[in-house]
């Protein structure tokens, strides 16, 4: 059994040394996935205001619904989720190596590579330039930057692992390591198959598009987040992790079982292909169950009082997760997707499990880190609590109007008497809910980049005047001298 | 999972195994289709939809139609139902009351034991469907029995469904539907109706121009965005004489005097893709009984 608390302290290299050998590098990938995700959270905005007033947006082709919506969640995923997770697996593979980060200039390259992949994709889907796959709008040139840069962050998170002073694997050494594997697999085999000069034919490219919009969305992130909460919340509650072979068996199942979720259950493809995701989808409750428990007996005796802070967030996370997970299972069961399927209820858990999920584990993650790899406190630490409480309120006033208009929406579609025009106009209620929802997680968005903008800001004075200083005292001693 | 290495077996294998499944499986089995046999006919189908229709499924990607549109129709079976070709010597009368002592039969009342609601003031007028919702038994047993009354009926395959029932399509939505489409949009949400069969259901071009320049003035209570942007506003040319391609708009949304609005290329081009957007011949994997001889070529009238 792995104690955390002895794993992270001990011998090796002491955690100051550590955290600054991670400083720079994480401030590039922070600060980037800090900037998309202002930029996400507005296009998501900008996206959902169609509804209100669709007249307004009818004579600019780059603010129409169909262009602005898959922008703004490719800017979150791809600008915001992915290079946080990737930051933060960087300083938990130091951490729990107990070694400095190896070759720390090579994600700092690979961050602005990927900024420049995400900018010329967003620049892409705007002026029409999408492919129309899920999750894999980006044009091939933009993809091909993603791919690079991932490869260049992963050289260094393996040469960190590799370099490592402590040899046993703890948790979250697993789901970070099986996260950076997955990725370039199922990038490349979707961008070859349907993106290359050429690619498969007829609905074949439906297929592997669900398969990897399943294995990003649903498996990458669970990867990336469980692993990384696996890490926090011993650490934060102060316990150990409940426990090490539960673990085990979560991230087995969860690789074996998650990752033939995603087909939809009336999809015009030969019909094994929904039956097995069907039963892909339920067994994947077993390895939620897994989660659930190992979550609820490592945090359920704590004392540690969360207060807004990081383990706050992390907690929300993984319940989030639990919620998102089983709406997904839901949704492929073949009696509740008749209703379900092709309705807000879809889209509702996309996004728990985008913003709900994984961007509040990594908001805790970055809460947590960033202090202690830059010396400073948080310009604004008690608006990082504020940050908190525009979170929850946001997320639930955007994700539940959605699942429960959703549903409506799926009811009176399986009723051909009620016309059309009237269905949609009664979800538009729940649209207009959910947009205020989305302003709250706006601000909360705001919030979050004025924080890690400002600790860069304070950093780089000090910086300045450490540099100014240098400069000021051999001269001083020069005058003494003469 | 003591090392690195035995992390990485677990997630090639685990990832592997869904690679094989869902990536290699299907292209093997789908990526080498060819086009579907139509049923009862000579035809194939899909036939590759023609140039502009092809331009216009570009419009339809670069704007992100598939965003709120699907273009699959969904079914949850099939039923029988019974036309009458011909009466015979019986009096439309005498075969109604006919009609009503057959249904009486148990064996008929498994699924369906009403007739259809137009044979109430049913005059006589051939072909008429009579009795709908029947399954496969059923519907032969009732038409042997019409037959030996000296009357002629036929039975049509229906596809059954919310899907079907909104006119949204004649039967599902299968993979021979997309077989020379790139990229294959499906949509996964029905903000708007589903489009599968748009072609057959709203086939006039200007009415699909007017819809995409101002979706609310010929769809009250649309949702959808306006699509100025396919449009230009223009001088006319000559004045007082509107060019070929103008669109006829209410006075609300009419130009100034002497201007005139008319679609751009990719205006025309998706307005192309949509009428080339028709699902309407029965196949072996989505039977149904094909009542007027089937369009198989997509009309391209603009």
């Amino acid at each position: 059994m792995n104690d955390i608390n002895t794993q992270d302290a001990g011998a090796g290299t002491p955690d100051a040394m550590i955290d600054a050998s991670c400083r720079v590098p994480l401030l590039a990938l922070f600060g980037g996935a800090a900037l998309w995700l202002v930029v996400g959270l507005t296009l998501a905005l900008v996206a959902s205001l169609n509804f209100h007033m669709p007249e307004k947006f009818g004579n600019c082709a780059w603010l129409t619904y169909g262009r602005v919506q898959p922008a703004a969640n490719d800017a979150i995923l791809y600008g915001f989720a992915i290079p946080a997770a990737l930051g933060v697996m960087l300083w938990i593979f130091a951490r729990l190596g107990r070694t400095e980060l190896v070759l720390p200039l090579v994600p700092v390259v690979a961050a602005n590579i990927w900024n420049l992949g995400v900018a010329v994709g967003l620049v892409a889907i705007l002026i029409g330039d999408s492919t129309s796959f899920t999750w894999l709008e980006f044009p091939r040139g933009s993809s091909v930057l993603l791919f690079a840069a991932f490869l260049l962050i992963a050289i260094s998170a393996v040469a960190t692992f590799g370099a490592r002073r402590r040899r046993e694997l703890h948790p979250s050494h697993w789901f970070l390591l099986a996260a950076l594997f997955w990725f370039p697999w199922i990038y490349s085999t979707a961008n070859l198959f349907l993106t290359a000069h050429h690619p498969v034919r007829g609905v074949t490219q439906a297929v592997i598009g669900w398969w990897f919009g399943d294995n990003l969305v649903f498996v990458w992130l669970a990867l990336a987040g469980i692993g990384t909460a696996f890490y926090f919340l011993p650490k934060l509650a102060g316990r150990q992790l409940q426990s090490h072979y539960s673990a085990l068996f979560a991230f087995f199942t969860l690789m074996l079982f998650g990752t033939w979720c995603g087909i939809p259950q009336g999809a015009p493809v030969p019909a094994w292909l929904p039956a097995l995701s069907s039963v892909g989808s339920s067994l994947t409750i077993v390895p939620l169950i897994a989660i659930a428990i190992i979550f609820v007996k490592t945090i359920c005796d704590s004392t540690v009082c969360c207060k807004g802070g990081p383990l706050c967030y992390i907690k929300f996370g993984t319940v989030a997760f639990i919620l998102s997970g089983l709406m997904l299972i839901a949704s492929a069961c073949p009696q509740i997707s008749r209703v379900t399927e092709f309705t807000w209820f879809g889209p509702a858990q996309i996004q728990l499990q985008l913003l709900g999920f994984f961007a509040m584990t990594m908001f805790g993650a970055v809460y947590y880190i960033l202090p202690r790899t830059t010396g400073f406190e948080f310009p604004f630490p008690k608006l990082a609590r504020v940050q908190n409480w525009f979170s929850l309120a946001g997320l639930a006033l955007f994700i539940l109007p959605l699942a429960v208009g959703g549903v409506e929406q799926g009811m009176k579609l399986q009723n051909p008497q009620i016309p059309f025009a009237d269905i949609s106009n009664s979800s538009l209620m729940f649209l207009r809910v959910s947009t205020t929802g989305q302003l709250l997680l706006l601000l909360g968005g705001l919030i979050f980049a004025l924080n890690v903008f400002g600790l860069t800001f304070k950093w780089k004075m000090a910086l300045l005047k450490s540099l100014i200083a240098a400069i000021k005292s051999p001269l001083e001693i020069a005058e003494v001298k003469s | 999972m003591k090392t690195g290495f035995h992390v990485f077996l677990a997630a090639l294998i685990a990832l592997g195994a869904s690679w094989c499944g869902f990536v290699l499986a299907p292209v093997l089995q789908l990526g080498t289709e060819k086009q579907a046999a139509v049923l009862n006919s000579s035809d194939i189908y899909p036939i590759q939809r023609p140039g502009d229709a092809t331009l216009g499924l570009q419009v339809y990607r670069a704007s992100g139609c598939a965003a709120c549109h699907t273009t699959q129709v969904q079914q949850d079976g099939v039923s029988c139902e019974i036309a009458l070709t011909s009466l015979g010597k019986n009096q439309p009368q005498e075969f109604k009351k006919f009609i009503a002592s057959l249904l009486e039969l148990p064996l008929l009342n498994s699924r369906s034991n009403s007739v259809t609601a137009q044979l109430q003031d049913w005059s006589g007028a051939v072909p008429q469907i009579i009795v709908t919702n029947l399954d496969a038994d059923a519907a032969n047993d009732l038409l042997q029995h019409i037959n030996a009354a000296g009357c002629k009926a036929e039975v049509h395959v229906v596809a059954t469904g919310t899907d079907t029932a909104r006119s949204w399509g004649t039967r599902r939505s299968v993979a021979e539907d997309f077989l020379w489409d790139d990229p294959v949009q499906l949509g996964d949400i029905r903000i708007g109706p589903d489009l599968a069969d748009v072609g057959a259901r709203l086939g006039n071009a200007d009415w699909q121009l007017l819809h995409l320049y101002a979706p609310q003035s010929v769809v009250k209570g649309s949702v959808m965005p306006p699509f100025r942007f396919l449009f230009e506003v223009h001088k006319e040319k000559i004045a007082g004489v509107p060019s070929p391609d103008a669109l006829h708009l209410p006075k609300e949304l009419a130009p100034p005097a002497g201007f005139e609005v008319v679609p751009t290329d990719d205006a025309k081009n998706l307005v192309a893709y949509l009428l080339s957007l028709r699902a309407d011949v029965p196949l072996y994997d989505a039977p149904f009984t094909a009542l007027q001889a089937p369009t198989n070529a997509p009309s391209n009238k603009k």
